[in-house]
């Protein structure tokens, strides 16, 4: 394993926006990041700009307002960047499916490295999500980066 | 005299946990003035909810805020229950407010934490969110989930609270309050939290009227106002509490304002607990309701919250309008912005503890023109119809 990757596996630092979420899925992402669940135990730590970011972790079902903005914040990413879509709505449009200001799911705008589904998933759940993506950044474990509605769903 | 200078905040920014843009002008470290861009959560609830049924609904509107949400559900069901005419069963009443007041506590035990986040302590985030895990189990032990409760039914609730559970709960409830008041020391008495909280953000009793601020913001500004007490719904007229205002109006009142509150919601769940009365927790309802309307108006842990229900006779309604809190705080947020300093701006926009996800709405912006254009929800599924699902 070469020494970069290396060191992106001990810290991969996140970067969180809401494209549209109802703020549950918003409030475990800071679950996990707090005493209780606590991911900087994996190097794990927020942080406020995309152009710092490995992992964007992304809550909502991409509104139409939102959506340029996403795209901006994705494309301000540093390669090789990974995208971690946290909750139903953001998957696939959840509960918001059909709402005439929401797009159906992130993958419709961005690629999609991990789904966690739920509504919203348990700390738990999201942990083994970013779990997932450290595998990735291993290269091994998942498949390819999906490209526009195609991926590996991870429940 | 030179020119202001904008700064544009947002959508994406680390003092926010959700999309919004803020626009303020300044003069050299002073705001001069605030420009609130919002509607980056706009969805489309209000318009979706005429296209499912009254039960359907419950799980939308759940959704329209991830942290008051059984406030959405709650408010909701009171307005079908008026029109249906529906008598709700006393344990039913009791368990909605226990489960309301549990979600005030986790709602403002978070708010707490954000606001020493947002003025760089993060030992204080650390803390409260420690303990909101508290808050959240006991809502897991009732419901099965820690954030989306899905505990209202029209007609009732859909949980009852298990007898046995009832002492780990009163025993959750004398942690909890060993820690508030841990935190009311340290809001009291801390000089980290004095010096960059005390006369931050003022708003006078006045403007606090004029204004129509709602919730904690306002009585902070020393107006008592509490849906709870003038307009009393479930258990509450049962129950014993007091409503919490403070004088300061400034940042630091908010503070005071929201552990007050901590401590009179812990005391009504003691309350709710010892007075379980049993029996029936829901009343069957029709699926199809008759026409009619009804507004009913409920304190949510951010001010006061207003549902509007119309309904045509079929089993879906024709209109549902949602007033939120944070909505009604917005012009009093612009107002406290004027005139702090540009490292106070966070904590100023968090001090009204804004939740976007349920006050986005729909605002048409000309740019060309420079013109704004509020529309109606009809119009806009007019114009965006053929492109997806429901209009």
């Amino acid at each position: 394993m070469d020494l970069l990757k290396w060191a992106r596996m001990k810290s991969p630092w996140i970067c969180h926006f809401n494209t549209g979420g109802c703020n549950a899925c918003d409030i475990e992402v800071v679950a996990v990041l707090t005493p209780r669940f606590d991911v900087e135990r994996f190097g794990v730590l927020l942080k406020g700009s995309p152009r710092h970011a490995d992992v964007l972790v992304v809550t909502g079902p991409v509104t139409q307002q939102s959506e340029a903005r996403l795209k901006r914040v994705y494309e301000q990413m540093a390669e090789p960047k990974f995208v971690l879509a946290v909750g139903v709505c953001t998957c696939s449009g959840g509960v918001f499916h059909g709402c005439y200001n929401a797009r159906g799911g992130v993958d419709t705008v961005i690629p999609v490295d991990v789904y966690i589904g739920g509504c919203p998933p348990r700390p738990s759940e999201i942990i083994d999500g970013v779990v997932h993506v450290l595998n990735k950044i291993a290269g091994g474990g998942l498949a390819e980066k999906s490209s526009v509605n195609e991926g590996q769903a991870v429940q | 005299m030179e020119k202001n200078i904008l700064i544009p905040i947002g959508p994406q920014h680390p003092g926010f946990k959700e999309p919004m843009r803020l626009d303020i002008s300044i003069d050299g470290e002073k705001v001069v003035d605030a420009d609130i861009i919002l509607s980056f959560n706009h969805r489309g609830i209000e318009k979706a909810t005429e296209a499912r049924s009254y039960i359907q609904n419950l799980y939308l509107i759940e959704r329209v805020c991830g942290i008051c949400s059984h406030a959405h559900t709650t408010s909701y069901c009171h307005a079908v229950e008026e029109i249906l005419g529906l008598q709700v069963p006393d344990q039913a009443r009791y368990i909605r407010t226990f489960i309301g007041e549990l979600e005030r506590i986790q709602s403002h035990l978070l708010w707490l934490g954000i606001a020493g986040h947002e003025i760089g302590w993060d030992t204080l985030l650390m803390y409260t969110w420690r303990d909101r895990e508290r808050v959240n189990d006991m809502l897991e032990l009732i419901s099965g989930n820690r954030v989306h409760y899905a505990m209202n039914t029209i007609g009732g609730v859909r949980r009852d609270i298990a007898q046995e559970d009832i002492s780990g709960l009163k025993e959750g409830l004398d942690l909890l309050e060993k820690s508030v008041k841990y935190y009311i020391h340290v809001i009291t008495e801390e000089e980290t939290f004095l010096m960059r909280t005390r006369g931050v953000g003022y708003l006078s009793t006045d403007k606090a009227r004029k204004l129509c601020a709602v919730g904690p913001t306002t009585r902070a500004s020393n107006v008592k106002i509490d849906v709870r007490a003038d307009d009393s719904y479930a258990a509450y007229l049962d129950l014993d509490f007091s409503v919490v205002t403070a004088e300061s109006g400034d940042v630091w009142g908010r503070s005071i304002v929201k552990t007050g509150e901590l401590v009179q919601s812990i005391r009504i769940c003691r309350q709710v607990l010892d007075v379980l009365p049993g029996g029936e927790i829901r009343t069957k309802a029709p699926p199809k309701v008759p026409t009619g309307e009804a507004v009913s108006r409920y304190e949510a842990p951010r001010g006061e919250l207003i549902y509007y229900v119309k309904s045509n006779g079929s089993n879906m309604p024709e209109r549902v309008k949602i007033r939120s809190p944070t909505l009604g705080n917005w012009l009093v947020m612009a107002e406290m912005l004027k005139g702090v300093y540009i490292a106070d701006v966070p904590i100023v926009v968090d001090a009204i503890d804004p939740c976007l996800s349920c006050s986005a709405r729909v605002t048409m912006t000309d740019y060309s023109k420079g013109k704004k254009v509020v529309t109606t929800l009809g119009a806009l599924g007019k114009w965006k119809k053929g492109r997806r699902g429901i209009a």
